[in-house]
């Protein structure tokens, strides 16, 4: 037996298949294709301008959400983050006349602590993440709901645009231009920011290498020295901390924000991110694939208004999409585990 | 001889009032593979926790380099370049073979918020210490999990030995192989001896320690059956005092069918 033999082979076909965004560039382009000849409208740049603004507050979040995932845990508070933060800089200035600029920065503070908080009690208890999470999940949920009603007397801001200063901090997050007759907003500059930097810091940098470590086989990550409670913790601010951004692109955008923003979104940003390749256990996916998973999200949102179906096929559409990632991704790892 | 890496004479530890190991004495040395035979509950673990610093020894001395010592933590025999490489290998399947092999200290290039690692030269890094060992990877991005146990095992070595350790302890690395594996085993092993480690192997195979070894220690129930060299002891004695010589002789005698022909004491499966 010489010992060349003992090494394996790859095809590159098998390769490209065991990539973890390979399904997420194929279901993108057949999207693309199917609502641009189906529709009058999609392939209009007021139609990209509608689905790319939709798919880049869906994409921050789904590649922040991705990060934990291939971390081996699951943010269910993060959603009702995106609202919890917006309406944190709509109550402290419309009520309490706080500089708007202090308050994006204090929300911002707040965020990164609810998101600390829940990777302490993650790390320190042991317990799952799904359910400390849904803890703070429901804890926000009725702080958003209950704080609001009690402080503005309705349930969601108004009056935001008479904030002094707002108009110096509105183009940073709501800005927007517009080309050939679409609109398109600086959150897409965003969305290709964050997702540029994570896909970096998860591919190039000692971080990314304990982020697969720590969701791929905690023990052994513990065993060779990995700072496995830092990794993890920094993971729950980092997707609390692309809440509190994607939070301030919507308050900015739409000058208010609603006392219920961004409930159940949690669970597309989970779905956006396994459709890119993430595996539910952890170990396994890609920054650039939940960023399109999310433009999948947008693009069919956008595409069944346009084909006026009825939108509530949308959910139906996510939950079939969901289940074939699911099961391809189960086929991807076990062609990556396998042992000969 | 030069000074021995690592050398014990007359260890022991008590727990409370339990004696888990008594009265152990033996030495590795540079390019050695000194092999600890025992059976169950013999006191090899008990043995290797004290080298790898697990656990500090009541009686007698451990000397490192011909000083005298006693580890705290593993952390503390790591540093002074003792690693023990466990059955499970600390590998995590899903990642390429060089990110495994770099796990925890990986090389960088860059300061500040540019700093980034170092793939090319961990990648090249990773395929020299492979090829060091003996093995042609083609392909250091696959993940390690497609490797197979012998080749997983030898990652793990490659990265010890470039981590900076001189003595190597393999804990049962063959209890759970086929026939063909434990070869694969016992070649990382010699492969290590060649890059001038000390290796302590430890194992309940007489058949997988005597074609490697250089030096015997047999334990049994904490105490030590005696130390030799490779040329004090031929593979039928290391055998017969492994599966308990006369202990084993009787125990023939006693299942023997009244009437047929004595056989010889069992020797040992593989």
């Amino acid at each position: 037996m010489t010992d060349a033999s003992l090494t394996s082979s790859t095809s590159p076909v098998r390769r490209l298949l065991a990539r973890p965004t390979t399904g997420a560039w194929v279901a993108a382009v057949v999207v693309l294709v199917f609502f641009s000849v189906q529709t009058d409208t999609f392939m209009t740049a007021a139609g990209a301008g509608v689905w790319l603004e939709s798919a880049s507050r869906f994409g921050i979040m789904a590649v922040a959400v991705a990060l934990l995932m291939i971390g081996g845990e699951f943010d269910l508070s993060a959603g009702v983050m995106t609202g919890f933060t917006a309406l944190w800089v709509g109550v402290c200035t419309t009520q309490y006349g706080l500089n708007v600029w202090v308050a994006v920065l204090l929300s911002l503070v707040v965020a990164l602590a609810v998101g600390a908080l829940n990777g302490v009690l993650v790390v320190r208890t042991g317990l799952p993440s799904f359910i400390i999470t849904l803890g703070t999940f429901f804890v926000l949920q009725g702080v958003d709901l209950a704080v609001t009603k009690a402080l503005t007397g309705e349930v969601a801001i108004q009056g935001m645009t008479k904030v002094p200063y707002y108009d110096s901090v509105q183009p940073i997050f709501g800005g927007s231009v517009e080309i050939g007759g679409g609109t398109f907003y600086v959150s897409i500059l965003w969305w290709l920011a964050f997702t540029a930097l994570a896909s970096w810091v998860l591919l190039r940098t000692r971080a990314g290498n304990w982020i697969f470590a720590v969701g791929g086989d905690l023990p052994a990550a513990r065993a060779v020295g990995v700072p496995i409670i830092k990794t993890k913790i920094g993971l729950f601010m980092l997707t609390a901390g692309a809440g509190w951004l994607v939070g301030m692109i919507s308050l900015f955008r739409t000058s208010t924000v609603q006392a219920n923003t961004g409930v159940g979104q949690e669970f597309i940003y989970i779905i956006c991110a396994v459709v890119g390749g993430c595996l539910m256990t952890g170990g396994y996916g890609s920054a650039v694939g939940a960023s399109l998973g999310a433009l999948i999200y947008g693009m069919t949102f956008m595409g069944i208004n346009a084909a006026q179906w009825d939108n509530n096929w949308l959910r139906t559409f996510l939950g079939a999409m969901l289940l074939g990632a699911v099961l391809i991704n189960l086929w991807v790892r076990k062609q990556a585990e396998a042992t000969r | 001889m030069t000074t021995p890496l690592i050398e014990v004479r007359e260890i022991g530890k008590r727990y409370g009032g339990v004696t888990a190991l008594e009265g152990v004495s033996t030495t590795v040395h540079a390019g050695e593979v000194t092999c600890v035979l025992g059976d169950n509950g013999a006191g090899k673990s008990t043995f290797i926790k004290i080298l790898s610093g697990a656990h500090q020894h009541t009686d007698g001395e451990l000397l490192v380099d011909g000083e005298p010592t006693s580890f705290a933590n593993p952390r503390a025999a790591l540093n002074a370049g003792i690693a023990t490489v466990y059955q499970d290998l600390a590998v995590v399947g899903l990642m390429p073979v060089w990110r495994n092999f770099f796990l925890g200290s990986e090389l960088t290039k860059g300061r500040g918020p540019f700093r980034r690692l170092d793939v090319e030269r961990m990648k090249r890094v990773t395929l020299d210490e492979m090829a060091s060992m003996g093995i042609q990877l083609r392909d250091v991005d696959q993940p390690i999990g497609t490797l197979s146990g012998g080749e997983r095992q030898c990652v793990a070595i490659a990265r010890a030995a470039y981590f900076g350790a001189r003595v190597l302890i393999l804990d049962e690395p063959t209890a759970a192989l086929g026939v063909k594996q434990s070869g694969v085993v016992l070649r990382n092993v010699a492969a290590a001896r060649e890059r001038g480690l000390g290796v302590v192997l430890i194992t309940h195979n007489p058949h997988h320690a005597y074609p490697v070894g250089d030096r015997f220690l047999l334990l049994r129930r904490g105490r030590s059956m005696g130390e030799y060299a490779k040329a004090d002891i031929t593979l039928e004695e290391l055998t017969s005092m492994m599966s308990g010589g006369a202990e084993m002789e009787a125990l023939t005698h006693e299942l023997q069918r009244p009437g047929a022909p004595v056989v010889a004491p069992a020797s040992d499966e593989a």
